[in-house]
């Protein structure tokens, strides 16, 4: 993309984002290593070649202002910076400190926004007319929905069937800012149907739409635009930790699913040897594959996953021996993907990133823990990476960072219900809610 | 260039009448009659789909039969066996996405996939989301084993990407008539009429595909300048019909066979009248 090239020949920006040398792999070419690239139809290469280019010029150089709109309106319409908080309650029961950065707090009750605001943002820049998007959890979809709303452009969301029976609060909510919603009844109705059915209306429509992708997964230049979005989550924890603790953390710890909150919480640490960054993925019920059914039971791609090509970028995937694409699963509808950020999987490959895997029954714990000792009700994606934290803690060094990819507020019934169907140690009495269920 | 000679005849004399199908779509022994169907109606080289999970370049009809045929146990393995045992005269090509080919055998990249398709008589590969950019192995393999690697030409491929693209494209180009996912439609797009022109200096079969569906669309797209038709979901949906009605093997064959004789018949005219007019100039 010689397009981006121009990008040093301008002075660089404080809003602008980070040129530290980690954050830089990628960002001319698509690549990290063998992985990333442009796997897309013909109709599509013009549309991302175009958004390489915006990419280049009001992201990486702040061109017209862009980043510095944009750092606004995260402060005024999202309330950034959000908090690092010391959990005093979990590090006196791991004996380190754990300090949780809190982007729970952020509008709309997780990480999403900070993407979702700074694509819809670059389409009005761009001149785009349409936004449309696919969710998994909802999360991605009712942020995007919010951000369009709030920048006034139509939307349209792809969402599995199986999803939108999962996360009915979510669709109403993407309804209520003005957004249509459309079910995609293919495959089991998750998260890899609906982004390959909002690629199918990008395809008729790349003229005047952008397609806002939720994570840092699909063609270049979409995982490092979205992880430069992202990536304002480590750029403040990184200063607080400073501010706070005296020094770096010796742990950053993040959730992982397709991977934005995971990049956007390791990003700016990359480049400091000293400290370990840990991927939680979701190991659903157990790591065996049933080959003859499609069905990868768990969604951890990067621990367990096979180098392949999917919707868009060459990076770790679940599939078959043939290159079938696998059903993958997990407890939360947000890490449920098949696939992962091609930045991760070369992370992952490099050593540089640790992939672990918590299955159902842990994260289920550990989404209690969080609610019950330190009165924070975490996403049931985010509740992996405490059920890390109770079975790691003996590993992790003095100053753990967790990030709090999100509430958990759109997962009540799902816990009602996850809780019910196993016996979790630390749950509550849950009698008076699963009666007649 | 060409490396498939039976490829090179087939646009050599007159338009090439280019049919799609998906193998497997709804089982095995089925589709083999419906592709050995379309032999006999005039097809010039037959487009053999392979599955692939997540079609994301191909609209609902061609996504259903590829669902239809993953659910019947098709593979790449069962696909190599399905085109040795077709007797067809047409050239054969495959269609499938990347994933499929990067994964298929023993060692790393696309050769294996290329080594088994070229045994199993397959003369040509088109590949959806494998841009030029990313195509150097796979290219490579499809020389080496005399195979021909199509590229698709969108409405919105220009300037130097149509330049890279037509580089490294061998056989035929494949016109994409209008943006979009594949799917019959009862319009011949303007996109088409632009798209030929834009590619009238390049010295290579042009075939143009995306919504063609009767002998009328394909006579003005042949007149129009381009040199073969590709047709897909409007032969599928033949195919989906006769799930949908529970039709014989041998009336769904019928059907295809008819449809494939009028849109030759359609592709024959179209280049009649571009001959003529071209002699009367």
């Amino acid at each position: 993309m010689s397009e981006t090239d121009t990008r040093t020949t301008e002075e660089p920006n404080d809003t602008a984002p980070s040129r530290r040398p980690g954050r830089e792999r990628g960002r001319d070419d698509g690549k990290f290593g063998r992985y990333g690239g442009q796997y897309v139809p013909e109709a599509l290469m013009p549309a991302i070649e175009e958004l390489a280019d915006a990419y280049g010029r009001y992201v990486l150089n702040n061109e017209d202002g862009f980043m510095d709109e944009f750092r606004e309106r995260l402060a005024d319409f999202g309330g950034r910076p959000t908090p690092l908080q010391r959990a005093d309650r979990l590090s006196e029961r791991y004996d380190t400190e754990v300090y949780l950065k809190r982007e729970d707090l952020l509008h709309g009750g997780a990480h999403k926004l900070n993407n979702a605001l700074g694509q819809v943002l670059l389409a009005k820049y761009m001149g785009k007319e349409r936004i449309i998007a696919e969710t998994g959890a909802g999360q991605h979809g009712t942020a995007t929905a919010m951000a369009a709303a709030h920048l006034d452009m139509p939307c349209t969301i792809y969402m599995g069937e199986r999803d939108i029976n999962r996360q009915r609060p979510n669709v109403f909510r993407m309804k209520l800012n003005g957004s249509e919603v459309k079910p995609v009844t293919t495959g089991r109705g998750t998260l890899k149907e609906a982004i390959s059915e909002t690629m199918r209306d990008w395809a008729e429509t790349v003229e005047d739409t952008h397609y806002v992708i939720g994570s840092i997964v699909g063609p270049h230049p979409f995982p490092v635009m979205v992880r430069d979005f992202q990536a304002v989550i480590s750029e403040e924890a990184r200063e607080q930790a400073i501010e706070k603790t005296g020094g770096l953390p010796t742990d950053v710890v993040a959730c992982a699913g397709g991977g934005s909150n995971t990049m956007g919480t390791f990003a700016e640490f990359v480049d400091d040897e000293s400290v370990a960054l840990h991927a939680v993925e979701a190991g659903g019920s157990t790591l065996e594959v049933d080959e003859a059914a499609g069905v990868a039971p768990n969604s951890a791609s990067l621990y367990a996953g096979e180098e392949g090509v999917l919707h868009g970028a060459r990076t770790k995937l679940l599939q078959d021996s043939d290159g079938q694409i696998m059903e993958s699963h997990s407890v939360s509808s947000g890490l449920d993907y098949a696939g992962v950020g091609p930045e991760l999987a070369y992370l992952v490959d490099e050593g540089r990133v640790s992939p672990v895997a918590v299955d159902d029954d842990a994260a289920l714990e550990g989404f209690h823990r969080l609610s019950n000792t330190e009165g924070i009700i975490p996403a049931l994606e985010t509740a992996h990476a405490f059920g890390f934290l109770e079975e790691h803690h003996e590993e992790l060094g003095e100053r753990v960072v967790v990030n709090v990819s999100g509430r958990g507020d759109k997962d009540l019934d799902a816990a009602i219900e996850e809780t019910d169907q196993r016996d979790v140690p630390n749950a509550p009495d849950m009698s008076m809610f699963t009666e007649g269920m | 260039m060409a490396n498939s000679e039976a490829i090179a005849a087939a646009f050599a004399d007159g338009p090439a009448y280019v049919p799609y199908l998906v193998v497997g779509d709804p089982d095995y022994e089925s589709s083999k009659a419906y592709v050995e169907a379309l032999d006999r109606g005039g097809a010039d080289v037959i487009e053999l789909g392979l599955p692939f999970s997540e079609p994301i370049a191909e609209g609902s009809t061609i996504q259903e039969a590829l669902v239809r045929s993953l659910d019947a146990g098709m593979t790449p393995t069962r696909f190599f066996e399905f085109a040795e045992e077709l007797d067809v005269d047409a050239a054969l090509v495959c269609m499938t996405y990347y994933n499929l080919i990067y994964q298929y055998g023993e060692g790393e990249g696309p050769r294996p996939f290329v080594e088994r398709a070229a045994a199993a008589g397959i003369q040509g590969l088109v590949v959806p989301d494998l841009p030029a950019e990313e195509a150097d192995p796979l290219r490579e393999a499809c020389d080496e084993f005399g195979l021909d690697l199509v590229f698709i030409v969108a409405p919105t491929t220009r300037g130097d990407r149509l330049d890279r693209m037509m580089e490294n494209v061998s056989g035929y180009v494949y016109v994409q008539a209008r943006l979009g996912t594949t799917g019959a439609r009862d319009d011949v797009s303007d996109q088409t009429t632009e798209s030929l022109d834009r590619l009238r200096e390049y010295d290579v079969p042009k075939a143009v595909g995306f919504g063609i569906s009767t002998g009328e669309h394909a006579e003005r797209i042949v007149a129009g300048g381009a040199d073969g038709i590709i047709v897909g979901s409007a032969l599928v949906d033949v195919v989906a019909e006769g799930v949908a009605e529970d039709l014989s093997t041998d009336e769904v064959a019928d059907r295809l066979e008819a449809l494939s004789r009028e849109l030759k018949e359609g592709a024959r005219r179209g280049y009649r009248s571009r001959t003529e007019a071209v002699e009367s100039a």
